[in-house]
């Protein structure tokens, strides 16, 4: 467990931080600080003390935005906020799944077996999606850390669980990933072809529609 | 500095055959996305009328070669992992042979330098008998542009 992350964590227990912490998350960018003042209920004030300290323990980072008007009038560019691309996580025992996951990825690579991967990432799915049975998709995706918000009629997914891995076997991760959703879908009993392959930068490659209409 | 890659397909059958159809009517589209794509300098391409002709050389049949340059590493893997491209190279199974050895290639080249076919394929080669190196490397063994600027060979390399 490295001292930095928890640390680092650990700034998170304020309730002001973490809903500071957690408007610039959701907001999927560069987010104001008046912005995330309003999300979190504080004076921006109150906001950029929160918002530096979490920028300094490296969970967020900070920038400026140049202001919309040019000249005399139009103010100091605007300091804005997004979160931080490192990951920090800290387990008690200490456990690390990426290493052990990353070598059966370059298996998988090896033999050939993308297709038996995705047959078992569809059925592991199904098995969530069944435990589910019921729930709203969004909820479960939520739950699962896929950070689902809606944007023209999709339900699109801003975090990608599997990002260090998707790094290394974009294709076998992300086709894995898709059959997971789908299967997940066919667990909670609707149509897994609702999700399907809309890669976007810094994103999850899966999109789902948002009935099974379309 | 910029990035050039080096991608070789080995088809199941020739380009012109019904198998490959679908994978022709592709390259059009997924062409157009690589050349509006932030941070796309150059590819190579057989035809400037001829959206669908694919590069012509003298390394053998049945070998479709995707050779371009991009700003970045980042650029490059935006591309070809978070655009529609992604859902084309799902399909690769039922167009491209499995190969055992290494068929891509990057390495960094001076801004404003468009290597050649020839080279490309020396670097491939190099990555095949000596493993990834500052300059022949792959996605997974990736080096940044001053580790490859740094190595005295980088000033060889780019004679």
């Amino acid at each position: 467990m490295s001292t930095d992350d928890l640390d680092a964590l650990a700034l998170l227990n304020d309730p002001v931080r973490r809903s500071l912490y957690e408007a610039v998350a959701a907001g999927g960018g560069d987010v104001g600080r008046g912005e995330a003042a309003e999300a979190a209920g504080v004076s921006r004030t109150l906001a950029g003390h929160h918002l530096d300290k979490l920028v300094e323990a490296g969970l967020l980072e900070s920038g400026f935005r140049a202001p919309a008007k040019k000249g005399p009038g139009s103010g100091r560019p605007a300091k804005v906020y997004r979160r931080s691309r490192g990951e920090r996580s800290v387990s008690l025992p200490p456990r690390d799944y990426v290493t052990l996951a990353s070598v059966l990825a370059d298996v998988v690579d090896l033999l050939g077996a993308e297709e038996q991967a995705e047959k078992a990432a569809r059925g592991a799915g199904e098995r969530i999606g069944a435990r589910h049975a019921g729930e709203p998709v969004e909820r479960v995706l939520g739950e699962r850390g896929y950070e689902p918000y809606e944007e023209d009629g999709l339900l699109r997914l801003r975090n990608c669980p599997f990002h260090v891995l998707a790094t290394d076997q974009p294709l076998l991760v992300c086709s894995m990933n898709l059959a997971l959703c789908q299967g997940l879908l066919r667990g909670l009993g609707e149509d897994p072809a609702r999700a399907r392959l809309d890669a976007r930068p810094g994103e999850c490659c899966v999109a789902l529609s948002k009935t099974n209409e379309d | 500095m910029h990035l050039a890659q080096l991608n070789l397909a080995h088809l199941r059958a020739p380009i012109d055959s019904a198998e490959l159809a679908e994978f022709v009517a592709l390259l059009e589209p997924i062409n157009a996305i690589a050349d509006a794509a932030p941070g796309f300098v150059w590819r190579l391409k057989e035809s400037e009328s001829d959206p669908t002709a694919t590069v012509r050389h003298d390394y053998g049949d049945y070998l479709l070669v995707n050779f371009s340059v991009w700003e970045s590493l980042e650029s490059l893997w935006n591309y070809v992992y978070r655009s529609p491209h992604l859902e084309v190279l799902r399909r690769r199974r039922e167009w491209f042979q499995r190969m055992a050895e290494p068929t891509m290639v990057m390495w960094w080249v001076p801004e404003g330098t468009i290597p050649t076919l020839a080279e490309a394929m020396q670097r491939l080669e190099r990555l095949r008998t000596e493993g990834p190196s500052p300059e022949a490397f792959t996605y997974k063994d990736a080096y940044t542009s001053s580790e490859a600027a740094n190595l005295p060979a980088a000033a060889e390399a780019r004679k």
